[in-house]
């Protein structure tokens, strides 16, 4: 079996798999005969999610929630990159920071999101912070090894032709560390999503998160479903826009 | 007629965390304009660092390099593993010296297919450089370090990973390009055939740290073909050259 024929089966399978999911889900309410407030069926999250998108409810905190998984991780993005690349660049600003990034690590950002929502208020600035301080990281750690794994002799090459700095940087760095870069893109993506969540689960009045403890508190568990699906469409359309980049420009 | 460069004293130590390691030791001489000068030498000899000086990616730790109109000349540099850009396709590469001077698009591209030919590669413009093998890809250095029209070529064992039949063929193509463009050429060598069959001069360089231990004028009449290997005189020369290196 060729690769690509064997990719298709495989991509098959898994769709397969959860269109098997659905009449699994629904005899394991029929038998259970749980009430709907604990385990809804597939037909009441349906209703409720079409109830949902009509009232236009849905669309307004998903597009919210959006927004601060976006600023969120530009935010992120840029600090990181900027400050990885002169991390890369300096050996002497790495040892001076290092220390910190590394203990900054221990501090989960569960913990400190009730802090930031009290300091910045329950709008969309403290959410925009949370999500760009659970980017940082990783995108910090794969900017210093893309930054660092440029080939001596590239540099060499750019270097004989007398290149500019910025030259350097765009026509060098760039390219050869994008892959690595576009990787920790990927895990900052996903992590983008949490970060968003447990900002509007500390405190918030919009976005999915609230819809998502609205639907608790409420009992309104099929809310909840519809919630936890939406954000899961989040996660994969922004994992799949990441890829996209990827395959637009990674030719290698 | 002034020497288009010449080294005076030059050493060259890279620090390590024991005092630091001598690669090159106290260099002095001169290269005429339009000289083709091989450097031979044992492997850690220094050669490469020497190279490296000259391109001004490096500078020395004592003495220096001074130039004709004492300004660093335009550099082609070719070398040791092919050093392309993975990401950029071989019309692409090629271009880069020329991009980076910022000159006009469509020049630089037509020039850019004017070298690519020229090293054989027509047709492959458009393969990125993990398609190609090891000896097509050294050819795209070449050309490379050719199209941007520089003074001064740099060659770091340009041909070790071509067949022989490929390499003798660009010994005559970079004889043919040196003879027509009149470029100052300095090259690395491990072949003391190679060395002969293209250089005015060789210089043979001792075990680390690198000095010079043969100055050898290569009086061979040109152009050199084929022939000139079986001469009696490439005979003596390459005695002289292999009696050095040990
Ligand atoms: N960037 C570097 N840092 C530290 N030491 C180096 C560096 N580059 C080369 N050296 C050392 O300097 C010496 C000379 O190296 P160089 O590459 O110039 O030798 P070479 O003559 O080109 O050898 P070869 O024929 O194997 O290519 C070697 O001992 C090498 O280990
Ligand atoms: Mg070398």
């Amino acid at each position: 079996m060729n690769p690509k024929t064997l990719r298709s089966l495989s991509r098959g399978l898994s769709l397969a798999s959860l269109l098997l999911a659905i009449p699994l889900w629904a005899l394991i309410v029929r038998l259970s005969g749980l009430p709907k407030f604990i385990l809804p069926s597939p037909a009441d999250v349906w209703t409720r999610f079409l109830v949902a998108l009509q009232d236009g409810s849905l669309l307004r905190h998903t597009a919210f929630t959006l927004t601060e998984i976006l600023l969120g991780l530009f935010v992120g993005v840029c600090f990181s990159t900027v400050v990885g690349y002169a991390l890369a660049k300096s050996r002497a600003l790495e040892t001076v920071f290092a220390p910190y990034l590394i203990a900054s690590q221990a501090i989960p950002v569960v913990a400190i999101a009730p802090l930031l929502v009290i300091w910045l208020g329950n709008g969309i600035l403290s959410k925009v912070i949370i999500c760009s301080l659970i980017v940082f990281f990783p995108v910090l750690v794969n900017t210093i090894i893309g930054v660092r794994a440029v080939s001596q002799s590239l540099y060499d090459l750019m270097n004989s032709l007398r290149a500019s700095r910025w030259q350097i940087l765009f026509k060098l760095e760039l390219p050869a560390s994008l892959p690595v870069l576009l990787g920790g893109l990927r895990i900052g993506a996903t992590l983008s999503v949490i970060g968003a969540i447990i900002g509007e689960l500390v405190g918030a009045q919009r976005g999915l998160g609230f819809l998502l403890q609205l639907g608790n508190f409420q009992y309104d568990t099929s809310m909840v479903f519809v919630a936890v699906f939406m954000l899961i469409a989040l996660a994969l359309s922004l994992y799949g826009a990441v890829a996209l980049l990827e395959k637009i420009f990674i030719k290698t | 007629m002034p020497p288009f460069l010449s080294v005076r004293n030059l050493s060259l130590v890279y620090p390590d965390n024991n005092g630091g390691l001598r690669a090159l030791d106290d260099l002095s001489f001169e290269i005429r304009p339009r000289e083709f000068v091989c450097f031979l030498g044992p492997s850690g000899s220094g050669k490469t660092t020497f190279l490296r000086l000259l391109a001004g990616i490096l500078s020395p730790s004592a003495g220096e390099v001074n130039f004709a109109d004492s300004r660093q000349p335009k550099v082609g540099m070719v070398f040791q593993q092919a050093n392309l850009m993975p990401w950029r396709n071989v019309l692409q590469n090629v271009i880069l010296p020329l991009e980076l001077e910022g000159a006009d698009k469509n020049e630089a591209r037509v020039k850019a297919r004017e070298m690519i030919e020229l090293v054989g590669l027509k047709g492959f413009e458009d393969s990125l450089p993990r398609d190609l093998s090891g000896g097509m890809a050294q050819r795209v250095g070449i050309a490379r370090a050719l199209v941007h029209d520089p003074d001064l070529l740099l060659l770091d064992e340009p041909f070790a990973s071509l067949d022989a039949l490929t390499r003798e063929r660009m010994w005559t193509e970079l004889s043919n390009i040196w003879q027509a463009q009149q470029k100052t050429v300095v090259m690395v060598t491990h072949s003391i055939n190679e060395s002969l069959f293209l250089a005015d001069r060789v210089l043979v360089l001792t075990q680390r740290p690198g000095r010079i231990k043969l100055d050898l004028n290569v009086d061979l009449p040109r152009p050199r073909n084929d022939d000139v290997r079986y001469t009696s005189h490439f005979g003596k020369l390459a005695k002289e050259l292999r009696g050095a290196i040990e």
